[in-house]
């Protein structure tokens, strides 16, 4: 059976193999002293972009108020429903949220809350290591959503641009023309 | 009488200190294992239970020792709560015949460096090595779940497979040693281990014995991605680790087996005997680690050809021309 | 008696009992089961006589050899699996000759009283038996070598006629 033209072919495949075996084995040794890339993370946390989708906060304008308007776009958008509000009007005459829920234990952390909001109220923060032992821990109230800073646009104000004009005389807005007089407009 | 009462004290002294070094060792050999795995695929392992990660082996115990030992539903009972304990048993019996130096001399009387110093014991310890196919069969057998019954045929048909090879490997170092005793055999390397006198001998006993112990690239009774977790698939708690345990221990007795058929035993030059034997032994397992991270794993086909079409004949091959060399008196 | 004798009682009695249990068992794997113990049991008697040789070779080639086909072999058929005892009916003939063969070896042991003759044959050390096996019986050996050849040709010849055409086997 075994004629001449198999036997190089014999020795040439076991060559192959061992070399194969060779390199293999001297691939995993030259690891064995580079530096790991493990980042140990209790000890060391890498610092998270800005825009990191993690724990949603409601922010509050740079004067103070709270932006949210209770429109109800970020329930809307929401894909597995765990925003839930009820509107109200203050005192002011401005839109509200009587109250605001959160079911984190529900959220996905996909952004489209933050995408919806037209105030910039509802955004999600970097934060995204918070445990808890029980699961009705994790629906958090309005009391627990709200910051007193700006989030990731601090200067920007809803009611600078639009919306109720609550105890300030109308055409304030910014980029917003004088009211037109209907009853002095003269040709 | 009390020389009677002293050699059984004797005995249990010896027993109980194999019994806790290669406990301890085979403890720690899963966390030399997992870390140098891990630096293996440049990342650290585990490091945080102690200084070093040396305590994750007994937070691991603890934690096999208080989950709870799950039977499941259709299993042959009796045979599904023996079986892990085969496997371990059969390692750790085994290192009954494992010589671990030379005998010394302690007030005024002989001690030899291992439990019994039989004229079998190569024998006994292939004999061993055999039974641990029944844990692997009957847990997989047993445990009433197709992927475990895969997983134990498998493991039947690879070990018996590859113990052929194993045996064919040895028979050559019986015939060069002309004992079959364990301490005749590591005698007989004074001056070369085996290992370079009977390279292909060496060869065929290191591959086959991956094989015996189920290790990458022979792992095909508990091949992950085909079979879950293959034989002990269905076993928890502390049955589980007793399987875990007992591959360890198998690790530690392939070491020893390797050091004393092949490296030439307590041999060396310079550091005392007990220490070249320990270092010897440590090689082994370090060795099999690296090739778990080196080597991808056979495919079933590949390993019975490379058991019956390579490695058979080619320890037959070395079985006679050791015979020719030896008859000629080389 | 002495330690030694009391074990080698002790493994005697576990012999049997395994042996009457792995006769009568109608779950094969706990027949094989049965059967590996008896085997196991043996091979301690062996050494209790202080002859190790038999014992290890009674390890290695019965509970770790063929009982391992065994189970093989039952675990690839996938045998229903019974309960209980066999029926005594299907015992009487296996029974019969088991008592012949009894009867044989008892009067064979008759004939040497007190066991000289075969336990100096059984404590003998490996190299002796080997010189004996491959000297005065090598003609022995080698015909059952031969027998086991023609068997292994005969199995590849069996299994070979099988795949007839060269496309669609197993590259391997």
């Amino acid at each position: 059976m075994e004629d001449k033209k198999d036997k190089p072919g014999l020795l040439r495949e076991v060559l192959d193999g061992a070399s194969g075996l060779v390199g293999s084995y001297a691939a995993t040794l030259t690891h064995l002293f580079r530096k790991p890339v493990t980042e140990q993370y209790p000890d060391y946390k890498r610092p998270m972009p800005a825009r990191t989708r993690g724990r949603i906060i409601l922010t509050r304008s740079p004067d103070g108020n709270e932006r949210c308007v209770a429109c109800y776009l970020c329930s809307g958008a929401c894909p597995v429903n765990c925003i839930s509000m009820q509107s109200e009007e203050g005192p002011d005459g401005r839109r509200r949220a009587a109250w605001f829920r959160i079911n984190f234990a529900r959220c996905i952390y996909c952004g489209l809350c933050e995408e919806a909001c037209p105030t910039l109220a509802i955004q999600l923060t970097p934060e995204f290591a918070f445990c808890k032992d029980a699961i009705e821990d994790f629906v958090y109230e309005k009391e627990d959503l709200l910051v007193d800073h700006g989030g990731k646009d601090a200067e920007y104000d809803f009611y600078a641009h639009a919306g109720v004009a609550a105890g300030r005389p109308k055409g304030e807005h910014i980029g917003e023309d004088e009211p037109v007089d209907v009853k002095s407009i003269l040709p | 009488m009390t020389d009677i009462l002293l050699g059984i004290l004797v005995m249990l002294v010896r027993m109980a200190v194999v019994l806790a070094v290669v406990f301890g060792l085979a403890a720690y050999m899963i966390l030399v294992e997992r870390k140098l795995l891990g630096r293996f695929q440049v990342r650290y392992g585990p490091n945080r239970v102690g200084l070093f990660g040396l305590l994750q082996p007994i937070a691991d115990g603890l934690k096999m020792l208080l989950k709870e030992d799950i039977v499941p539903d259709g299993v042959d009972r009796r045979i599904f709560l023996v079986a892990p304990a085969i496997v371990a048993g059969a390692a750790l019996f085994a290192f009954a015949v494992v010589p671990f130096g030379p005998t010394f001399t302690l007030f005024g009387r002989p001690v030899p460096q291992v439990i019994t110093d039989t004229d079998v014991g190569l024998l006994l310890i292939f004999g061993l090595s055999s039974l641990a196919v029944y844990g692997v069969a009957l847990g997989g057998w047993t445990s009433d779940n197709k992927y475990s019954l895969l997983g134990g045929v498998r493991g039947a048909a690879q070990m018996i497979s590859y113990e052929l090879a194993l045996g064919l490997a040895l028979v050559p170092v019986a015939m060069t040693a002309h004992s079959l005793n364990l301490t005749d055999i590591v005698n007989a390397q004074a001056r070369l281990p085996f290992a370079i006198a009977q390279p292909v001998a060496f060869l065929i006993f290191i591959i086959s014995s991956l094989a015996e112990t189920n290790r990458i690239p022979f792992d095909l009774p508990e091949a992950e991605n085909e079979l879950q977790a293959g034989f002990h698939t269905e076993y928890s708690g502390m049955r589980f680790a007793l399987f875990f345990v007992g591959e360890y221990v198998n690790m530690i007795l392939l070491g020893s087996v390797t050091a004393i058929f092949f490296l030439g035993g307590w041999h060396g030059p310079f550091l005392p005997p007990i220490l070249w034997f320990g270092l010897k032994v440590l090689a082994v397992p370090v060795f099999l680690i690296w090739t778990r991270a080196s080597l991808p794993r056979l495919r079933y086909d590949q390993l019975m050809a490379l058991g019956w079409k390579c490695l058979v004949p080619l320890g037959l091959a070395n079985i006679l021309v050791t015979g020719a060399l030896l008859a000629a008196g080389l | 008696m002495t330690a030694l004798g009391a074990l080698f009682y002790l493994l005697s009695a576990v012999m049997l009992a395994a042996a009457a249990l792995a006769a009568t068992r109608r779950n094969p794997i706990h027949a094989v089961c049965c059967a590996v113990i008896a085997f196991l049991a043996s091979a301690g008697v062996f050494v209790t006589l202080g002859a190790p040789l038999p014992g290890a070779l009674q390890v290695v080639v019965y509970a770790g050899a063929i009982m391992v086909l065994f189970l093989f072999i039952i675990m690839l058929l996938g045998l229903p699996v019974g309960k209980g005892m066999v029926p005594a009916a299907r015992l009487v003939a296996p029974g019969v000759f088991a008592a012949a063969t009894l009867t044989a070896l008892f009067s064979l042991i008759a004939m040497d009283p007190a066991g000289r003759i075969s336990l100096q044959a059984a404590t003998a050390a490996p190299a002796a038996v080997g010189v004996v096996l491959f000297g005065d019986y090598w003609l022995a050996v080698e015909a059952v070598s031969l027998l086991l050849f023609a068997a292994l040709a005969a199995v590849l010849l069996l299994g070979k006629a099988r795949q007839e055409s060269p496309k669609g086997g197993n590259p391997a």
